[in-house]
């Protein structure tokens, strides 16, 4: 069980750390903190970096500046025999020519357990795995969901303080990877152990993580929990990258309004000057369709805080509907929301019919144009 | 966005320096140790031979002085040098001047009434130490006078003064019947490839693009002469078309004995080379090419020229230059049949064994040299290139059933097979005939090798033992070799130098590396000498020549390892070793044994490197062969031959049976 005591002690801490590969920088100045038992994930597109910091904490790649503490001890130029981590990779590389009981025995030998602890050991984490009774047989005799759990029981068989995986679920096909998620989940709760996990699949790391780490180009763009960072981006990159966003060029007309069109919103208080071109983003899902909230709507004066819009075009998407939407009173601005179907039904929403919607000041949030992303 | 987190740098200050652990030092340490075995088997010995090529002897006459006494011994005239001298008489010519390092130039001729009897008294000097001269064998220089009475006069001779130069390569190109060697080289490898490549392709083609029967069976058969020494074909022509040859009148005049011989041979050893890198390049091409040539209703005639030929070209490009690598440098073929035809390789022989011309054959070596690295970097990018192809083609050609082309094919590929089982036949029917062609009684007089010159029976046992020497250290050399460079990290430089190292051997032709090692070994200097004239030196030599080819297999199969069972292993603390002999071992097992298997086959046939190197003791079945030849027992030469040949065959058994044995018990693990 996890030690609450221990809980929000810092295990790994990364300091100003740097890394180049001759010329070219992939990482640049990344200061990062995780708390013991915590469950990070290292999120951000192909190339971003994210297979690189890991390496640097296993020492398998050392960084080029800066440092890595690891419970409180310096393991900046440490090789990885002498550094405390078990590590699955996106390839598995189980031993093919090891039977399941020999691979995951492989950390156990000669490290002063006899043979029957060993064994005993090795069917402890097979049923951890859930894969009791396959220990006989070899690698390529496994699926590839098999074999990624046997994987994970080999890392963890040595019981390392800290567990590092890269891109453990990416070969596998959908349905067993949401399965693998929660197992791999449940299994780090259970043990309690440090873990990071490298993953370009958003929703894997909303759904995992105690918090995430998003990076673009080398640098970290925002640290937080998966709430924090779905509703809080701290960047246009990290608002574009998580979930959906719809962006819309708007006209700064006070620290919580913006001009949009002829529409004045009101939105989150930024520090923008008047009149600063800017970039005003909302999620899908936070549009409201109004006269769906007829009682809460004449209560708090909407229309402030509304626009004009035509459907454009309505996709059904099983629990709810996708709705493209043109601004009437900004003609060439789209938005997407998601409607639920009771809200369809009711107000007989169809392409070509046009609505109010409210846009609440507290979704809606502007960015500078220059962090324009495409 | 990407060109502006190119442009960031680093903040100023030193990396991080990356402790070592114990593994990485011991890997370090293995690198170190391979690469300093390739030092010294490989690049000291190609030095010394280099420095060899181009260290001229020349004596200068100016350097000495000499005085003459009157009959009753006074010393009445001026002192005069030897150029003086020597422009007085015309004695020496320039090229008597420019001798070799053992050069010796008597004095007495430059004084045209000389008697040793006379009572007339000399006087010599050398004007600095740098000249030195010899009375008998005590070794004189200096400016001080050595005063000699007319007997021990005549026993004064002039040595040369080393200098570094190209004197050596004039005094080669000087030389027409060397030179013409060249030429010969040059036009007799090119013809041996252009046939070999044209042969192997049809019959590459046959075996990848047909139906017919008996694919199997002639692989093999086209894959024997790997199993033989390069002059036994040689043997064999000299039976079938020699001066007393059962076939002689096919001849029709011409002499078998020279280019004609040669290029037979060549073709004959070179075979089944090319044959295997044509086969590998036409398996890789695409079939859907062919599909969509055929969609668009292009004749087959058509379709082998805009498809076929293009998608092989690497292959044949390659197998171009190996052919004309082996040929080029290839020894006992010539040798044996070459007759009065002198080619670059012969001729290395010819002056280091017949004239004990060491310089010339350093230089000769230098001239071969050129076109067998030049053959060789050539191939090595087709090869690079290739592989790109490989990895990004996918859709195996299968081949339809058509009786009219699968039976030219099979006629064509029986014509092949009838030529290479012949050539053996013969051999193996010349050596079982008792004296050929006056008795031809069938006999084992022949196998009397203890009755011969060339070391007997002790020469094959000899064989099979630097065979199996090679095959155990040459593996075990070449695999932790390939194993330590392919998995260490950082290191770079090392790394490179490894490679580099490891690739070089395959650009050295055989005769190249032997006398770089007596240069090398057989100076008395050098620590190492006691290794020269034992096995050891032949082991030595042997695994050094063959490194690269064992080397590729190596790098080859520890490539197709995951990367990561090295992290994974360090992640669970585990030393390098463990990793090593638990999965890399094991999981390598059969590059491993491809591995071994080669090194012994060529240890068995290989005659260029070790040829210099034998010494009385360790004779060898194949130099037995060669010597047997040269000496007139040709029906010796003969059976030996073929001792060779089963012998190569019984290990390739062995080695298959072991393969097979190895992958049913580990096949459940290769089970996908
Ligand atoms: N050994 C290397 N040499 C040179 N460049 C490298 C090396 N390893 C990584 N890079 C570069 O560093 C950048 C970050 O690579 P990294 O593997 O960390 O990306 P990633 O975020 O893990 O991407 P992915 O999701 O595709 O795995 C990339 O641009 C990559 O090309
Ligand atoms: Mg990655």
């Amino acid at each position: 069980m996890v030690d609450v005591s221990k809980q929000d002690q810092t295990f790994l801490k990364i300091s100003e750390l740097w890394k180049s590969f001759g010329n070219f920088v992939a990482l640049q100045d990344i200061s990062l903190e995780v708390n013991e038992g915590e469950f990070v994930c290292f999120l951000g597109p192909s190339g971003c970096g994210k297979t690189t910091l890991l390496r640097a904490i296993a020492g398998l790649d050392v960084q080029s500046r800066g440092e890595i503490e690891q419970g409180s001890k310096d393991i900046s130029s440490l090789p990885p025999a002498e550094r405390d981590y078990g590590i699955v990779f996106q390839s598995y590389a189980l031993f093919p020519n090891l039977s399941i009981n020999k691979n995951i025995a492989y950390g156990l030998e000669n490290a002063g357990q006899s043979k029957a602890e060993i064994n005993a050991r090795v069917e402890e984490l097979l049923s951890l795995v859930g894969l009791p009774d396959q220990g006989k047989k070899y690698p390529a005799q496994l699926s590839g969901g098999q074999q990624q759990r046997i994987a994970l029981a080999r890392a963890i068989a040595t019981e390392p303080g800290l567990l590092l995986l890269d891109e453990p679920l990416s070969a596998l096909d959908a349905k067993v990877r949401v399965s693998l998620r929660h197992q791999i989940k449940e299994l780090q709760r259970k043990l309690g152990v440090t873990t990071i996990m490298v993953t370009h699949d958003q929703e894997e790391a909303l759904s995992m993580a105690d918090r995430i780490v998003v990076m673009n180009q080398g640098v970290i763009e925002q640290i937080g929990t998966p709430i924090e960072i779905y509703r809080d981006p701290k960047t246009l990159f990290v608002a574009d990258f998580i979930g959906e966003m719809n962006q819309i060029f708007a006209t700064v007309s006070s620290h919580n309004t913006i001009s949009f069109g002829s529409k004045l919103l009101e939105c989150i208080p930024h520090g923008f000057e008047t009149n600063a071109q800017v970039i005003a983003t909302i999620r899908p899902e936070d549009i409201i369709p109004q006269g769906e909230n007829e009682q809460t709507s004449a209560a708090t004066n909407i229309s402030e805080n509304s626009l004009e819009v035509a459907i454009h075009d309505m996709e059904f998407l099983g629990s709810y509907w996708r709705a493209e939407l043109t601004s009437v009173d900004n003609g060439d601005a789209t938005l997407n929301a998601n409607f639920s179907m009771n809200a369809v039904r009711r107000m007989n929403l169809e392409i070509g019919k046009s609505l109010r919607i409210e846009i609440p000041a507290d979704r809606l949030k502007v960015f500078s144009r220059n962090e324009l992303v495409h | 966005m990407m060109s502006t987190s190119s442009r960031v740098q680093l903040p100023a200050g030193k990396n991080v320096a990356v402790k070592l652990g114990r593994d990485d030092w011991a890997m370090r340490g293995f690198i170190a140790l391979i690469a300093i075995y390739l030092i010294i088997a490989l690049a000291f010995p190609l030095y010394a031979m280099l420095s060899k090529a181009f260290s001229t002897f020349h004596v200068d006459l100016s350097q000495y002085e000499f005085q003459v006494s009157d009959e009753s011994g006074n010393f009445n005239t001026e002192s005069i040098t030897a150029q003086a001298l020597n422009e007085n008489t015309k004695i020496y010519e320039e090229a008597d001047l420019s001798t070799g390092s053992g050069g010796r130039l008597s004095v007495t001729k430059f004084f045209p009434d000389f008697s040793f009897r006379s009572p007339v008294m000399y006087k010599v000097r050398g004007v600095d130490t740098n000249a030195v001269f010899l009375v008998g064998s005590e070794r004189h220089t200096g400016p001080d006078w050595l005063e000699l009475d007319s007997n021990t006069f005549r026993r004064v001779v002039l040595r040369p003064v080393a200098s570094t130069g190209l004197g050596n390569f004039s005094h080669y190109f000087e030389t027409p019947a060397l030179v013409r060697s060249i030429k010969n080289s040059l036009w007799i490898s090119a013809i041996s490839t252009l046939i070999t490549v044209s042969l192997a392709f049809g019959f590459a083609y046959a075996l990848s693009r047909s139906c017919m029967r008996f694919k199997g069976v002639f692989r093999l058969i086209a894959m024997a002469p790997i199993l033989v020494p390069s002059l036994l074909p040689g043997i064999a022509l000299i039976y079938l078309f020699g001066n007393q040859g059962m076939l002689k009148a096919m001849m029709m005049g011409e002499s078998i004995y020279g280019p004609y011989g040669i290029i037979a041979g060549s073709v004959f050893f070179t075979f089944p080379h090319a044959m295997l890198i044509i086969t590998t390049a036409l398996a890789i091409s695409d079939a859907r090419l062919y599909e969509a040539s055929e969609s668009l209703g292009a004749s087959s005639w058509k379709t082998f020229w805009t498809v076929t030929i293009p998608g092989a070209r690497y292959g044949l490009i390659s197998a171009a230059f190996v052919v004309f690598n082996l040929v080029i440098t290839d020894f006992g073929l010539p040798k044996v049949i070459g007759g009065q035809f002198n080619m670059l390789a012969v001729d290395i022989y010819k002056q280091v064994i017949g004239q004990q011309n060491f310089e010339m054959g350093a230089v000769v070596s230098v001239v071969l040299l050129i076109p067998a690295m030049f053959a060789f970097s050539i191939d090595r990018l087709v090869q690079r290139k290739q592989v790109a192809l490989l990895s990004s083609r996918s859709v195996v050609y299968q081949p339809k059933k058509n009786s009219r082309f699968d039976k030219v094919c099979f006629a064509y590929c029986l014509v092949i097979a009838i030529f290479i089982v012949g050539i053996l036949a013969v051999c193996q029917f010349a050596a079982l005939i008792k004296f050929w062609p006056y008795d031809l009684s069938l006999s084992l007089v022949n196998y009397s090798f203890d009755l011969m010159d060339g070391g007997g029976w002790g020469a094959y046992q000899n064989s099979i033992k630097l065979a199996l020497l090679t095959a155990f250290f040459g593996t075990i050399v070449v695999f932790v070799g390939a194993y330590m460079v392919e998995k260490t990290q950082g290191f770079k430089t090392g790394r490179s130098l490894f490679q580099f190292l490891a690739m070089l051997p395959m650009a050295i032709p055989g005769m190249v590396l032997g006398l770089a090692y007596i240069f090398f070994f057989n100076n008395p200097s050098n620590p190492f000498n006691f290794i020269y004239g034992t096995m050891t030196i032949l082991v030595l030599c042997t695994v050094t020549h063959f490194y690269t080819v064992s080397h590729l297999t190596a790098v080859t199969a520890l490539k197709q390892m995951d990367d990561e069972f090295e992290s994974v292993s360090s992640s669970l603390k585990k030393p390098f070793y463990k990793l090593f002999y638990r999965v890399s071992v094991p999981v390598c097992m059969p590059a491993i044994l491809d591995i071994s298997i080669y090194l012994f086959v060529n240890a068995m046939t290989t005659v260029s490197a070790v040829v210099f190197l034998y010494s009385s003791g360790t004779s060898l079945a194949s130099i037995a062969v060669l010597n047997m030849d040269d000496a007139g027992d040709v029906a010796p030469a003969a059976a030996m031959g073929m001792m060779i040949f089963y012998t190569n065959v019984a290990a390739r058994l062995v080695h298959a049976i072991v393969s097979k044995g190895l992958l049913k018990r580990t096949q459940v693990w290769r089970a996908r």
